[in-house]
């Protein structure tokens, strides 16, 4: 379940708030039936009546948009549909674990489409190609010192969600070392 | 140390990066916080190293655990450090790391400005991007003020990604820093009209977000944007502009107006919901603002309405939930058409879904009338008794205190139904509006005399149920409607039937556990209670029973002097003490009961709660006016102490006018000295300056009113028991009733009505219609209030600031801050020079503009008068009404005041150019419906040419010269503003010549204005150049005449673009005009994609007889080194009356070399800096038997050839152009006796060969 909130003033607020609006707005959007409209009125935590919460649901996915009256409803709609259909193609056939474990790789396609609050790009096919090239360019600075730390990274992925860094026996618990600290 | 390094990376292998972490937080489900302070920790020794991967590895995670909800602003320092970092992927880490933890108040924020400004000039695009988006979340005032010079360039980058983000970003800028947005406009303007719609659409998305705030100042843009509206296909645009419009309808109706048709085609057109959404929703915004003039719009309001019935109908429902809430919109003018589907909306109510339910709400409230409000709040309140969830219970319960209030109760006939009502709701635990019922019922009982009774009862059970309602204080909104109850018992207790058990009631010891200031207004009351039941006892002569009372109060208001709320303890004990003294005066049998009511005597009126800022300030009060010298710091520093406590005092016993007796003083006195001495805030507090001159001294001194209590007072007796016990009784028997009547209101209200003698209604009362007059007291105003509505705007919108004229003239000290590299040097940088140029060509263009209608209103007058003496004028006329038409244009010029030089008047008053600037609309909004479809297309431009051919069609023989030049200015007007002007003024000025008057005054005074002071930069000064046009012939026949003028594209370095005035010389319409040329491999024309090379463009318009239009091509240009020719046709339909013919026109493009160059300011410095760099050849030429002026010679070099000028020297002067594919091109122009040299640097030889060759022709040329 991955929350997508954002609006203007969101970053503004501080962080307890921050984590309030994402609670409640999961709140709302959650008990909300399969077949009722997606758009939700605006409650004073998200800037009062002239915003509204609109939302798509995909499987156990919510993409929910915090927008003010100047934006078309189905417009945004249309754009969360255009957003889901991106990080299809850029995570290929995306699952909530891409979502989950690449957060900050989201926030870069999501930034190529909305800027601070404002739409950017509606167009599919233009933001797969920046992202592409963005891709390519940061391939490219990491050269040769980045292939141990990939490699590495792709062992980790491979073994570790087996793992568990705290092994309970019992009462009993002994902590695995973490690397780094090994001197 | 090579060991440490490999150690280091090795370390840095192991290090956790974002999945990690992310890992190990779900793994950690119990002990999530303790793992993630484990995190921090190393990734605060992460931040420690040098290595900035593990500071961008390091910061990646904190930004993942600010998502969280953790605080990371402690990292700020190093998330500036990864921003700075040379690698774009730790960059990009950094900025977004910024974005999401950077606000105002970030104090590292201001060391970023120069990186930022860094990567906006950045040669790698996705840098620049990267800070755009990042500074476009945490822009400052400061940054914004900074940068917005830097931002503004980039709105002009080549490449169209970073184009758009500047452009949307500029926003942002606006609103931090509002100075920027009139400089910064006309590129925005510009941008409008953007080759990529990606940048096209930022632009809308800007100036549609600019305009919804104040719409006025964007109502020039109308017609730009109209024509948008009718040629572009991106529904995300035109959604956006159709809101636009939406917004700026309300402020011409007239737009209104041209706007039904296309909109109404396009609801019938599109396949697109959200499009045919906003259409009718702009529809009905239209309907609104036509509402008052135009009756006759039904067919529109139908049509609206029944494709929003299709909408609400449809099972999705999310069009359910727009068709409900447009239908809102056109509730407000046209209920009648909506009431018709009262039954659609009703059926809503029941949906499942909330936010549906919520829009069926709304509806309700503009349906009601007076005779189905009870039906329909009945359904209401079923709906309430059925709502489970708290926040729609509470949206319904607004609704229905909205609804039945609503303009002033104007649908209620029956208050006490109402109260009733409002009785009922108080009955919804955990509801959050009881302050709103409490309001009602306040504003019901003080307005509605009639009612009073009603009410007093009503509130009295209230009270005597208080329990019921205080169940659970702590988050129960609904005991506030104690506090209404209890002021209305109080306040209106002549009403009350039981005053004493009410009395009771407010006294019991449950209320302590109320809110305090419920708890105060208790006790406040419940003196005017025992004020009325002492009357009344004193009035029967029942001497025990009013000294019952009085004990009563005696021995119940301990409790809240205990009280811990301050509020309630003062007036407790106040009231304490009078009571105190009230039964002292009892124990000596004198009648008190007078004294007591009179404390409370006097009518409360309801006052408007603006009232207070309405009040005028009387004439010859100065409110900013000292009233006394403010006073010295020490002394006030002194004695403030004092003051204050003296001040407070000092109201207090005004307002209670109660004895206090000398220890309590004493008590109070101690107790505030205590206070003050532990208040650290109490020094700091700033020195009230109208206290310092008051004369301190003691508490003693303060002066206490008196009240004059010369009666004496009965003793009170003790209560009895059994009156007590009766009491109770009754009490609970009430409280069944009470029980009851919550399934049963309208058996209870009988009986609350039996029980009242004076009861107005029955209960078949509530269901007739016109039930009883009720006087409604309006509220208060003060006399000769301000009628103004301004106080309904909130002075804190931060949109208030962008309310900025767009149309006025850049004033000098309106340019945005540059960063100046050296303070002494005064010129203008190339950036900033480009926009106010622009801005300051604007206006002389509409002078001009305006000077040409004016000419052509006389033009007409004396042509009405010609044809006058001339019934038919035979050709031979033709040529003599010509001449005199000059003659009439030329006096026009000359009766036309003449204006001193453009480029002096800039700054001249600023008035005339916005009337202009409206003039233009009103023109543009008065044409008339267009004869053919293809206007709508053309929209603008085409409506000009149109307006033009209508009043020339007032007689056929207008002069063809006149009008040609006439379409090409305009036409270039479009394309090149500052030459129309410049050509504008000099056609008059050669009419003038002709008339041979003036002229030598004219040259004379020029030379007095070239001084040979050096001119510095931007296009010349040109009051007395001879007519130019960039327009040159393309090819000409006998139906069709095509002019061309090739422009480079500086936003795309290999393309150019070609506009083409296609002007109709037959009396025949031209249709299907196809314009195409033969490809050459370094020249090709751009066709819209899926056609093949030898497909001809179709030119967007048709051309009536006599009229001219413009079309544009783009052709993309691989080398501009040489000059190129490319062949092509031009074949379109002419259509007579008998029958249509294909005909074909054959010509030549040449692309000059000097057409890719475009002109850009240079700085002196950078120009010698570029000479001496020494990468430029260098090659001249000299053209002898030249004889016209320098001015004019380098007027004619920047306006054919597009240069600017540099630096003037006398007969001297260095001039500076660049390609569109960057190379530089300088020139320094020598003008001798009769013969120009002209030494040429360029960075291409054979550039700099083919310039030359071209100037070199031009200045040969004669003119």
């Amino acid at each position: 379940m991955f929350v997508n909130c954002f609006f203007p003033s969101y970053y503004l607020q501080s962080e307890d708030t921050q984590q309030q609006i994402i609670r409640e707005t999961f709140h709302l959007v959650s008990k909300r039936d399969e077949n009722v409209c997606n758009f939700l009125e605006g409650g004073m935590l998200i800037g009062g009546s002239d915003n509204k919460l609109i939302y798509r649901h995909y499987a156990t996915l919510y993409f929910v948009f915090c927008v003010d009256s100047s934006e078309s409803e189905l417009g945004i709609l249309d754009l969360i549909q255009v957003f889901v259909e991106t990080l299809d193609k850029c995570f290929e056939n995306v699952c909530e674990l891409d979502l989950i474990f690449h957060v900050d790789k989201v926030h870069n396609i999501l930034a190529e489409m909305v800027m601070g609050g404002m739409v950017l790009e509606t167009n599919m096919n233009e933001i797969v190609t920046q992202i592409d090239a963005q891709n390519k360019l940061e391939k490219s600075e990491a050269g040769i010192a980045g292939a141990p730390a990939r490699a590495v990274s792709a062992v980790k992925n491979m073994n570790l969600p087996e793992i568990p860094r705290n092994i309970n026996i019992g009462d009993i618990s002994i902590k695995v070392p973490n690397l780094p600290s090994f001197k | 140390m090579a060991l440490k390094m490999v150690k280091g990376s090795i370390d840095r292998m192991f290090d956790k990066n974002l999945q990690d972490l992310v890992r190990g937080i779900r793994n950690h489900k119990e002990d999530e916080a303790k793992y993630i302070s484990q995190c921090i920790d190393e990734i605060k020794q992460e931040l420690k190293q040098d290595n900035i991967a593990v500071k961008a590895n390091a910061v990646c995670k904190l930004t993942y655990l600010q998502m969280l909800g953790y605080d990371i602003s402690w990292a700020a320092f190093n998330i500036v450090e990864v921003m700075s970092a040379s690698k774009f992927t730790f960059k990009r880490i950094g900025y977004l790391a910024a974005s999401q933890c950077f606000h105002e108040g970030t104090d590292v924020i201001m060391l970023t400005t120069n990186q930022i400004r860094k990567d906006l000039s950045s040669p790698s695009q996705y840098d620049t991007g990267v800070a755009l988006t990042g500074l476009s979340c945490f822009v400052t005032p400061d940054l914004a003020r900074d940068l917005a010079n830097d931002i503004m360039t980039l709105m002009s980058h080549t490449k169209p990604y970073i184009r758009k983000k500047a452009v949307l970003i500029m926003y942002k800028v606006f609103l931090k820093y509002p100075e920027s947005l009139r400089p910064a406009f006309p590129r925005l303007k510009e941008k409008l009209e953007d080759p990529d719609p990606g940048v096209q659409s930022a632009a809308v998305n800007v100036i549609c977000e600019l305009a919804r705030r104040n719409p006025k100042n964007y109502l020039s843009l109308a017609p730009l944007f109209f024509k948008l509206m009718t040629s572009s296909t991106n529904n995300w645009v035109l959604i956006k502009i159709i809101k636009l419009f939406g917004a700026l309808t309300p402020l011409e109706p007239r737009l209104g107006k041209k706007l039904i048709e296309p909109l109404t085609n396009l609801i019938h057109s599109t396949s697109a919901m959200s499009l045919l959404y906003e259409c009718v929703n702009t529809v009905i915004a239209v309907l609104i603002s036509l509402s008052s003039g135009m009756p006759n719009h039904s067919a529109s309001i139908q049509l609206c309405v029944q494709k929003l019935r299709i909408l609400i109908e449809d099972s999705d429902q999310n069009l359910k939930y727009l068709g409900l809430l447009a239908m809102s919109k056109i509730l407000k003018t046209h209920p009648k058409s909506v009431q018709t589907h009262k039954d659609l909306i009703l059926q809503c109510l029941d949906d499942k879904d909330e936010s549906i339910r919520l829009r069926a709400l709304d509806l309700l409230y503009g349906m009601v009338s007076k005779k189905n409000l009870m039906e329909i709040v009945k359904k209401l309140m079923l709906h309430v008794d059925k709502a489970e969830g708290t926040t729609y219970r509470d949206e319904l319960l607004t609704k229905i205190i909205d609804i039945c209030s609503q303009s002033n109760y104007q649908y209620i006939t029956n208050f006490e139904w109402y109260i009733s009502i409002l009785v009922e709701l108080t009955r919804l635990e955990g509801t959050r509006h009881g302050h709103l019922i409490a309001a009602q019922m306040l504003d019901v009982a003080i307005r509605v005399k009639a009612i009073r009774a009603f009410a007093v009862s009503q509130m009295a059970m209230l009270l005597d149920n208080a329990h019921l309602l205080a169940g659970n204080t702590q988050r129960n909104g609904i005991c506030e409607v104690l506090y209404a109850a209890a002021w209305i018992c109080g306040e209106f207790s002549e009403h009350l039937q039981e005053p004493r058990q009410t009395l009771e009631a407010m006294l019991k010891p449950k209320v302590a556990t109320l809110p305090g200031h419920i708890q105060a207004v208790y006790v406040q009351n419940a003196v005017k209670l025992y004020a009325s039941v002492l009357q009344q006892k004193e009035d029967s002569g029942e001497k025990q029973g009013a000294e019952e009372v009085t004990q009563l109060l005696i021995d119940r208001l301990p409790q809240f002097i205990q009280s811990a709320d301050l509020e309630v303890q003062e007036r407790a004990s106040c009231i304490l003490q009078l009571i105190k003294y009230i039964q002292k005066l009892q124990s000596k049998d004198v009648p008190v009961a007078e004294e007591v009511t009179a404390l409370f005597a006097g009518e409360l009126n309801p006052v408007a709660p603006k009232a207070q800022k309405k009040v005028p300030v009387p004439d010859g009060l100065d409110l900013d006016v000292w009233i006394n010298e403010p006073p010295s710091e020490s002394e006030s520093e002194d004695e403030k102490p004092q003051t204050i406590f003296r001040e407070e005092e000092h109201r207090h016993t005004k307002q209670r006018r109660t004895e206090v007796d000398e220890a309590e003083l004493a008590r109070r006195r101690e107790a505030r000295k205590q206070e003050q001495a532990n208040n650290p805030f109490y020094i700091k507090s700033s020195p009230s300056p109208q206290k310092g001159y008051q004369d301190s001294s003691g508490v003693e001194h303060i002066p206490v009113v008196q009240i004059d209590l010369s009666v004496p007072l009965k003793v009170p007796g003790v209560p009895l028991s059994d009156q007590y016990l009766k009491l109770e009784e009754e009490r609970r028997q009430k409280q069944k009733i009470e029980k009851q009547k919550k399934k049963k209101k309208q058996k209870k209200e009988k009986r609350g009505k039996q029980r009242r003698h004076d009861s107005l209604h029955t209960e078949s009362d509530e269901d007739i219609t016109p039930a009883q007059q009720v006087d409604i007291i309006t509220e208060e105003m003060p006399e000769n209030a301000l009628p103004s509505d301004e106080d309904e705007k909130d002075p804190n919108d931060p949109y208030k600031a962008l309310d900025i004229d767009l149309d006025r003239p850049l004033a000098e000290n309106e340019k945005l801050p540059v960063q100046k590299h050296r303070a002494s040097e005064n010129q203008k940088t190339p950036e900033e020079e480009t926009p106010s140029a622009e801005q300051k060509s604007k206006k002389p263009s509409k002078k001009a503009k305006k000077e040409k209608e004016k000419k052509k209103k006389e033009k007409k007058k004396s042509k009405d008068k010609e044809s006058k003496k001339h019934k038919k004028s035979s050709p031979a006329l033709i040529n003599e009404e010509r001449e005199e038409e000059e003659e009439d244009s030329v006096t026009a010029s000359a009766t036309a005041p003449k204006e001193p030089p453009a480029a002096e008047s800039k700054e001249e008053s600023e008035k005339p150019p916005t009337d202009f600037q409206t003039s233009d609309l009103d023109f543009w909004l008065s044409t008339s419906p267009a004869p053919t479809k293809s206007q709508l297309l053309v929209g603008f431009k085409k409506a000009e040419a149109i307006a033009v051919c209508s009043e020339s069609a007032v007689s056929t023989v207008a002069s063809e010269p006149e009008e040609a030049k006439q379409e090409e200015g305009e036409n270039e007007k479009e394309e090149t503003k500052p030459s129309k002007h410049k050509k504008k003024k000099h056609k008059k000025e050669k009419e003038e010549k002709k008339s041979k008057k003036k002229k030598q005054q004219q040259q004379s005074d020029e030379e007095t204005v070239e001084t040979p002071e050096s001119v510095q930069n931007g296009t010349l000064d040109d009051e007395t150049l001879p007519p130019m046009s960039s327009y040159c012939l393309l090819a000409e026949s006998s139906y069709i005449k095509m002019m061309y003028d090739v422009q480079g594209n500086l936003q795309d370095g290999s393309q150019v673009v070609v506009s083409v005035i296609f002007e109709n010389k037959c009396n025949s319409y031209l249709k299907s005009m196809e314009f195409n040329v033969l490809d050459s491999l370094n020249t090709k024309l751009i066709r819209p994609e899926g056609s093949s090379v030898h497909d001809g463009i179709a030119v967007p318009f048709q051309l009536p007889p006599e009229i001219s239009n413009e079309a544009r091509f783009v052709f993309t240009v691989q080398s501009i080194v040489m000059p190129q020719k490319l062949k092509g046709t031009l074949t379109f339909i002419v259509k007579t009356d008998d029958g249509s013919s294909h005909e074909k026109l054959d010509f030549k493009l040449h692309f000059n070399c000097t057409s890719y160059l475009i002109s850009t300011p240079c700085y002196s410095d950078a120009f010698a800096k570029l000479l001496e760099s020494g990468e430029l050849k260098v090659s001249s030429a000299k053209v002898d038997g030249v004889s016209i002026p320098f001015q004019h010679l380098l007027a004619k070099i920047c306006f054919h050839h597009h240069f600017s000028v540099v630096e003037r020297v006398n007969s001297c002067a260095s001039m500076y152009s660049r390609s569109i594919q960057g190379h530089h091109v300088c020139l320094l122009v020598k003008m001798g006796e009769k013969s120009v040299s002209v030494d040429a640097k360029c960075s291409d030889p054979t550039l700099l060969g083919n310039v030359l060759d071209e100037i070199k022709q031009t200045l040969t040329e004669k003119c």
